[in-house]
């Protein structure tokens, strides 16, 4: 009788240090008086993102910035589930996430802090010269299965596409696939730089990448044209500022409420002709 | 003399709840595992559980059939099976009837160092070499398969499979050995057919040990499979496991919603998996007097 109720006593302290560790952590992301920002997201913008902070921190010694990936799904449930200050995303908040975020009682501000182009790339060996979106359309949603319905070679293509926690997935799904659901067989890479490598080993196959990504590896950029009649564009600078070609997005960073004390010092930073360089500097397009 | 006996209690305690910890830990983990997942039941319904698509992330319909998850991890994890169990049982019978001391002495420690390599650096090879090489291999457009997944998850049950069968081999009582040569039987037929039956039932406990290994694993099978949520029994195309679902979505979630419960529902049915494979393996090796009562 005597030992059970130790037995007891043992298992209950065991359990209260676990919740009193959890507390612990969960108070030191809530004190007010704090000199860091933590910024989570987009995986398209951890580069971009880390190179701002390195920046931002040299000029303001006292504040500590940790950037960590994710994806952009990932940075917005953080930022909903109160786990980050900051969220990088490579997509507009969907409704579902906005509503999401008015019952948890957080207030997301977006703000756009650079341009980037999605480029659609394949092997060097590749003979296709151009392609239009509603081809883009037709391969990742499975109606074209072969390189001979574009005009290619007999070849099957293999259809590369980001994980789904990616925002360059989901952008992809709203302004190339109409908002259709991706075809079942196509296959979801963790990273981009595992859709370089798979593009530069296997010559068949079709993958979507950031432009930062496009001078690495063995691949070649296609460029896309928005219809039959129209121009083929390759993503530059100047193609994805003047809109004409057609798969660019703005990048945002979202916060919660109105940005203020080191939120806002961060913001302005990025916006300032120094982060605007780095911008360009890390394979992005600048706001003008 | 109290003193002395309070402390020895204290000591007792302290240790026992040690030893009791690993228990706590996964009765937690399951409890919170069915807390987390238990409101699907009511909204949007278990039985969207057993639809055959996976596509969580939709502007259209979500779909959280478990099917092609379960089919993916069930065929990478029998074909890793098939590749390392030859592997496994030969070098194991070589390690323990064959080898000299020396060369022993110099391959453990090898199969140690194979067991130890990080899962995302074997992957990162997988990408790197073994896809190509499966790809040339055997004349495909994509080397992203569920074969150079399992022939990666192969490389991390063998030194499960080696290590747990070497022991049931050395287990097997010289006598049995001695009376087979004694009968006149070469040193081959010996091994096969007298040593290796003896220690069959360590073998297979060693195999489903291995299973349980390659079920679980994660950042492998993500790297190089192609994580295609198709239903497929063809080693030759790309499959998402239970693990790589887990790993790359997990993230993304909003605490609460339908796509958070189905990926414990994911948890649940893998963790029921592992703890099955665990409990024939332990079942196996009690019952043939290999783990002490």
């Amino acid at each position: 009788m005597k030992s059970s109720a130790i037995k007891l006593a043992v298992l209950v302290l065991v359990l209260f240090s676990f919740a009193a560790a959890g507390c612990a952590k969960k108070d030191k992301t809530d004190s007010k008086d704090k000199k860091s920002v933590t910024i989570k997201g987009s995986d398209t913008m951890v580069h971009l993102m880390s190179t701002l902070a390195e920046a931002f921190m040299k000029k303001n010694p006292n504040v500590q910035v940790s950037v960590t990936g994710g994806g952009s799904g990932t940075g917005i449930a953080a930022l909903l589930n109160g786990t980050t200050d900051v969220c990088a995303s490579s997509r507009d908040m969907q409704q579902k996430e906005k509503d999401q975020a008015k019952e948890k009682n957080i207030n997301p501000v977006e703000k756009v802090i650079a341009f980037d182009g999605i480029a659609i790339v394949v092997h060097p060996e590749n003979p296709v010269k151009d392609i239009t979106m509603e081809q883009l359309k037709k391969i990742y949603t499975g109606a074209y299965k072969n390189w001979k319905e574009l005009g290619g070679p007999d070849q099957p293509i293999t259809t590369l596409s980001r994980e789904s926690n990616s925002g360059t997935y989901v952008f992809f799904q709203e302004h190339v696939l109409g908002k259709e659901n991706y075809a079942p067989t196509v296959k979801l890479m963790p990273a981009s730089s595992s859709i370089v490598q798979s593009v530069s080993a296997d010559k068949w196959s079709i993958g979507y990448v950031g432009l930062g990504y496009t001078k690495e590896g063995n691949i070649k950029v296609v460029p896309v044209k928005k219809d039959d009649s129209s121009p083929a564009v390759t993503p530059t600078h100047e193609t994805v500022l003047d809109k004409s070609y057609g798969i660019a997005r703005p990048l945002f960073l979202y916060f919660n409420g109105e940005p203020a004390n080191n939120n806002k010092m961060l913001l302005d930073f990025a916006m300032s002709p120094d982060g605007q360089k780095i911008v360009e500097e890390t394979g992005y397009i600048t706001l003008k | 003399m109290n003193k002395q006996r309070l402390k020895a209690k204290i000591i007792k305690y302290f240790l026992q709840s040690c030893g009791s910890l690993s228990i706590i830990i996964v009765l937690l983990i399951f409890l919170f595992l069915f807390k987390e997942a238990f409101p699907f039941i009511g909204s949007p319904g278990i039985g969207e559980l057993f639809h055959n698509i996976w596509n969580p992330v939709s502007f259209q319909k979500e779909e959280f059939g478990l099917v092609p998850l379960i089919t993916g991890s069930v065929l990478v994890t029998i074909l890793a099976t098939v590749i390392a169990i030859p592997f496994g049982i030969i070098g194991a019978v070589y390690i323990s009837e064959v080898a000299s001391a020396k060369e022993r002495e110099f391959l453990k420690p090898f199969i140690e160092i194979l067991a130890g390599i990080p899962s995302v650096v074997l992957g990162f090879f997988g990408l790197i070499v073994i896809a190509p090489f499966i790809k040339d291999l055997f004349g495909l457009n994509t080397g992203l398969t569920a074969l150079t997944g399992a022939v990666l998850l192969a490389f991390m049950a063998i030194p499960t499979i080696m290590s747990i069968s070497e022991d049931a081999i050395k287990s097997v009582p010289a006598a049995y050995k001695e009376a087979s040569l004694a009968l006149g039987a070469s040193k081959l037929e010996t091994i096969w057919k007298v040593v290796v039956p003896a220690a069959l039932s360590g073998i297979v406990a060693s195999v489903m040990l291995g299973m349980g290994r390659v079920v679980g694993e994660t950042m492998t099978v993500m790297m190089v499979t192609g994580n295609a949520p198709v239903i497929s029994m063809n080693p030759f195309t790309s499959v998402r496991t239970m693990t790589a679902t887990i790993a790359a979505e997990m993230g993304e979630v909003t605490i609460g919603s339908d796509h958070y419960m189905a990926l414990f529902w994911v948890g649940i049915v893998l963790m029921l998996m592992t703890f099955s494979l665990n409990l024939i393996s332990y079942r196996v090796l009690k019952k043939y007097g290999m783990i002490d009562k």
